[in-house]
C-alpha cells in the first residue's frame, strides 16, 4: 500500500528538478499554515482520533456505561460463543482470502502478458472492484441458489456430477390405485409371486413429464414367453385422461426406460433385469415363484448439488465471492510490478535453458516478492474488516456460522445493546492493524526526510 | 522498482532468442500458448457470468424467476422484460434512496478533495513546527478500521443531533477519507517543481492564489484519482450508512439491504435495484479506468 503508493506517485511525477528540502517559497506565516490545516485536523481529530480514545475507554465499562468493568469485555472476546465463532472465521478469512486472491492475481498478471487481448481480460477481472459489496452480495446470492434450476453454481456442479454419476431416473414414482405393487424399503414389491409364462404389469404413477428419461418410448405390453417371466413397467398415466385404462398399457403411456427389476425369493435376489426403452423386461426361469421388486435406487431424489450457503460451506462460499471482487486488485498491482521487471533477466534465464515454469518460479516470483507482500498485507487488512459480503450473502439460518468480527461488532453494538463488548472488539481490530500502521509510518518517514 | 521501470530492454531481444529455438520447442510453445488462451477465456467467463446472471435476472418477471434459471432466456428471449425496472422506478422508497446516495456521495467527495488539498499543500510547501510528524500521524490513520468509530460517533452524533442526517454521514465519510486524501495529495504536490511556485510568487501571488491557480491545476491527475476513489467508496458504502441513517435518509445500499432478508420473494426488487446501484460506479470505472487504477495503486488501504 504505502510502498505501492509512493512508487505509483513517484513514477508519474518524479522530475529531476524536485527540490531537496521544500522550504516555503512564500515564507508563510504560521497562522496561514494553521488555517490551511485546520479543517483537516479538526475532522480527523473528531471523527478518527477521538473515536479511538473513546473506544478504549468505553471497552472498560459495562453495557450501560455507568460502571467500570475492567477487562470483562475483553474476556468476552474469548468466552462469548458468537465472538469465538467470529474469531475463528476471521482467521480462516485472513489466511485464505488474501492468499487465494494474490495467487490468482499473480497467475493472471503473468498469463495476460502472453495474449494480445490481455487488457480486455484485465478489465473483466478488475471490474468487480468498482461495484458495492452489497451488489456483489446479491449477485452471489443468485449464484449460490440451492436449486440447481436457478443457481448457476449448482447448475454447473450438478451437470458435472450427473455426467460422472448416474442419478436416479424416477423420483416420486409411486403405485396408483389397485396396484399390484406395495411400498418396500423405499422401493416397491409385488403383492403376489410371479410365474414363468406370465406377462407381469408393474405400473406406477407420479413421475413429472420433464423428469422422465429422454430414452423413454411408448410402453408396450410384453408378450408372454414359456419358461421365462416377461413384463412391462411404465407410467400408467395418460395426460388429460388420468390413468386411462387402470393397470393396462394405453397408447400414449411411456415405458420406464432403464428401471431396474429384481426377483426376490425368501429375501434373496435371484435374478435382475433392466427395463428396455419401451418398459419391457425379461427374467429367466429361476425367478419362477419370486416376488418382483423395484429397488429403492430407482426412486431416490435426484442429486441436488451442494448446499453452498449451509453452515459448513458458507464461509468458503463467501470467500469465493470476495476473491471474485479482489483478485483484480491483486492482478493490477502485480502487473504493474511485472512491467518493472527487467526483461533481460527473463530472457537470460530462457537462453540458459530454463522452461517457462522455472522462469516463473525462480526469476519472476522472487523479483515480485515485495509487490506480492504489499498486495497480501493490503488484502489482509481489508479482510479483517469484512462485513457487507457476510451480512448480505449468509442467509439468516447460517449467519451465525458465517459470523466475522466486524459483523459481531455491529450486532453487539447496535442490536444487542452491548456497546462495551462491541468497543472491545473494535480495540482488538485496531490492535491487529497497528503493526501495519507503524510499518507505513516508518517507511514514509524515510521519504519525508528526503 | 522505480529505477528498474526505466530500463525496459528493447523488445528485439526476443526475436533473436526465438530464431534459435528448435522446432519442438516452438511446437510446445504453441500448445502452451493455446492452453493459456483457453484458460484465460474460461476464467474470463467465470468472472462475467455472475454479473450477466444478475442482469438477466433483473430482466425477467418474478414468475419466470421462480420457475427457472436466468439462462432460460437464451432459449426463450421473449421472457425479457423491463417490468421490474418500471415497477422499481415507481417505488418511491427506491427513488428517494437513490437521490440520498447522490446527496451523500457528491458532498463527501467534494469535501474530501477540498479539505485534503488544503492540508496536502500545507504539508508539502508550508513551514511550521513538527510538519513531518503531523504528516506521519495522518498517514498512521490510514489503516484505522471504520468499525472503531461506529459506536463513538453514533453516540456523539446522537448528542449533537446529527444522527440520522445526511450531513452526519457526509462528515463521517469525509473524516475517514481524509488520511488517504492528505497522503496522496501531499506526495503529489511535493513533486511540483519549485521554480513554478517561485515564478508565481514573483508575479505577486499570495498563498491562497498560489494554491488555487498553480497547485490545484497541477494536481489534476492526483485529484482525479482521489475524487474517483472517494466517490466509489462512498457510493458503494453500506456499513456506515446502515449505522448512521434512518428511514428517510438511507442510501440505495441500505434500502436494498432491508430487502435481502426475504431473498427469493423479492428478486424483482433486488436484482434491478442492485443493477441500478451498479450503473453509476461502472460508468465511472469505465470512463476513468486510468485514474481509478492509479488511485488503487496509490494505496487502496481502506
Amino acid at each position: 500500500m504505502t510502498s505501492a503508493a509512493a512508487e505509483g506517485v513517484a513514477k508519474t511525477t518524479a522530475t529531476p528538478s524536485a527540490p531537496r528540502g521544500r522550504k516555503s517559497v512564500t515564507g508563510t506565516r504560521r497562522t496561514v499554515a494553521a488555517l490551511f490545516l485546520l479543517p483537516a485536523l479538526v475532522l480527523l481529530g473528531a471523527l478518527v482520533v477521538y473515536p479511538i480514545g473513546y473506544s478504549i475507554v468505553r471497552s472498560l465499562y459495562d453495557s450501560s456505561g455507568d460502571h467500570f468493568a475492567g477487562f470483562d469485555n475483553y474476556k468476552a472476546l474469548f468466552t462469548d460463543d458468537g465472538i469465538r465463532t467470529a474469531l475463528k472465521n476471521n482467521i480462516i478469512w485472513v489466511v485464505f482470502a488474501p492468499a487465494v486472491a494474490t495467487a490468482l492475481g499473480l497467475v493472471f498478471a503473468v498469463l495476460t502478458e502472453r495474449v494480445r487481448w490481455g487488457t480486455a481480460f484485465k478489465l473483466v477481472v478488475f471490474m468487480p472492484m468498482a461495484i458495492s459489496m452489497l451488489a456483489a452480495g446479491i449477485i452471489f446470492r443468485l449464484v449460490y441458489d440451492q436449486d440447481p434450476g436457478k443457481g448457476v453454481a449448482n447448475a454447473v456442479w450438478v451437470g458435472i456430477h450427473d455426467t460422472f454419476a448416474q442419478s436416479s431416473a424416477f423420483p416420486k414414482a409411486h403405485p396408483g390405485r389397485n396396484s399390484p405393487l406395495r411400498a418396500d424399503h423405499g422401493g416397491f414389491l409385488t403383492t403376489s409371486p410371479v410365474h414363468t409364462g406370465q406377462s407381469v404389469a408393474l405400473p406406477l404413477v407420479g413421475v413429472a413429464p420433464d423428469q422422465m428419461p429422454h430414452s423413454a418410448k411408448k410402453a408396450v405390453q410384453a408378450t408372454s414367453e414359456p419358461g421365462k417371466i416377461t413384463g412391462t413397467t411404465w407410467q400408467d398415466f395418460t395426460r388429460g385422461k388420468g390413468v386411462g385404462r387402470l393397470g393396462a398399457v394405453d397408447p400414449s403411456e411411456l415405458g420406464y426406460s432403464g428401471m431396474r427389476i429384481e426377483a426376490v425369493k425368501d429375501g434373496k435376489v435371484v435374478a435382475t433385469a433392466k427395463a428396455a426403452d419401451d418398459g419391457t423386461f425379461t427374467l429367466p426361469a429361476k425367478a419362477d415363484g419370486a416376488l418382483l421388486r423395484l429397488p429403492a435406487g430407482n426412486f431416490k431424489e435426484p442429486y441436488n448439488g451442494v448446499d453452498w450457503l449451509g453452515p459448513s460451506l458458507v464461509t468458503p462460499a463467501i470467500i469465493g465471492a470476495y476473491v471474485w471482487m479482489w483478485a483484480g486488485f491483486a492482478m493490477v498491482l502485480i502487473a504493474a510490478g511485472l512491467a518493472g521487471v527487467p526483461r533481460e533477466l527473463l530472457e537470460a534465464a530462457r537462453v540458459d535453458g530454463a522452461n517457462e515454469w522455472q522462469v516463473f518460479r525462480r526469476v519472476t516470483v522472487p523479483l515480485l516478492a515485495p509487490v506480492l507482500a504489499v498486495v497480501a498485507v493490503t488484502l489482509m487488512i481489508n479482510v479483517l474488516k469484512i462485513f457487507d459480503l457476510v451480512f448480505i450473502i449468509a442467509p439468516g439460518s447460517s449467519q451465525d456460522d458465517a459470523n466475522v468480527l466486524a459483523l459481531e461488532l455491529y450486532r453487539k453494538g447496535f442490536s444487542e445493546g452491548r456497546p462495551g463488548v462491541a468497543s472491545a472488539i473494535a480495540v482488538f481490530l485496531l490492535l491487529l492493524v497497528i503493526p501495519v500502521m507503524l510499518f507505513n509510518m516508518r517507511r514514509l518517514r524515510r521519504e519525508v526526510r528526503r | 522498482m522505480t529505477a528498474e521501470a526505466e530500463v525496459l530492454p528493447p523488445r528485439t531481444a526476443t526475436g533473436t532468442v526465438k530464431a534459435r529455438q528448435s522446432f519442438a520447442a516452438r511446437l510446445s510453445e504453441a500448445v502452451s500458448g493455446g492452453l493459456v488462451r483457453v484458460f484465460l477465456i474460461v476464467v474470463g467467463l467465470f468472472w462475467l457470468v455472475p454479473t450477466i446472471g444478475l442482469l438477466l435476472s433483473s430482466l425477467r418477471s418474478p414468475e419466470d424467476m421462480s420457475a427457472s434459471g436466468w439462462w432460460t432466456v437464451f432459449s426463450k428471449p421473449s421472457q425479457l422484460t423491463f417490468d421490474s425496472y418500471q415497477k422499481l422506478l415507481e417505488n418511491s422508497d427506491i427513488t428517494s434512496s437513490l437521490l440520498n446516495t447522490v446527496l451523500i456521495t457528491v458532498p463527501a467527495t467534494v469535501l474530501v478533495v477540498v479539505v485534503g488539498s488544503l492540508a496536502g499543500y500545507a504539508f508539502a510547501w508550508m513551514e511550521f513546527p513538527g510538519r513531518d510528524w503531523w504528516f506521519l500521524a495522518v498517514v498512521g490513520l490510514l489503516v484505522v478500521p471504520v468499525q472503531v468509530a461506529l459506536i463513538p460517533i453514533a453516540e456523539l452524533f446522537g448528542k449533537i443531533g446529527l444522527f440520522g442526517t445526511i450531513f452526519g454521514v457526509v462528515l463521517f465519510h469525509t473524516g475517514f477519507g481524509l488520511p488517504f486524501a492528505v497522503f496522496l495529495l501531499r506526495n503529489f504536490f511535493a513533486e511540483i517543481p519549485r521554480e513554478l511556485l517561485e515564478a508565481a510568487r514573483l508575479d505577486g501571488a499570495g498563498e491562497l492564489r498560489l494554491f488555487a491557480r498553480v497547485v490545484m491545476p497541477l494536481g489534476g491527475p492526483a485529484i482525479a484519482s482521489l475524487g474517483i476513489f472517494q466517490f466509489l467508496w462512498v457510493w458503494n458504502d453500506m456499513l456506515v450508512a446502515l449505522v448512521f441513517t434512518k428511514s428517510g435518509t438511507q442510501p440505495i445500499t441500505v434500502a436494498l439491504q432491508t430487502q435481502v432478508r426475504q431473498f427469493g420473494n423479492n428478486i424483482d426488487v433486488l436484482a434491478p435495484g442492485a443493477f441500478i446501484s451498479m450503473v453509476i460506479p461502472l460508468a465511472v470505472f469505465f470512463a476513468f479506468q486510468r485514474q481509478f487504477v492509479s488511485g488503487v495503486m496509490a494505496g487502496a488501504v481502506k
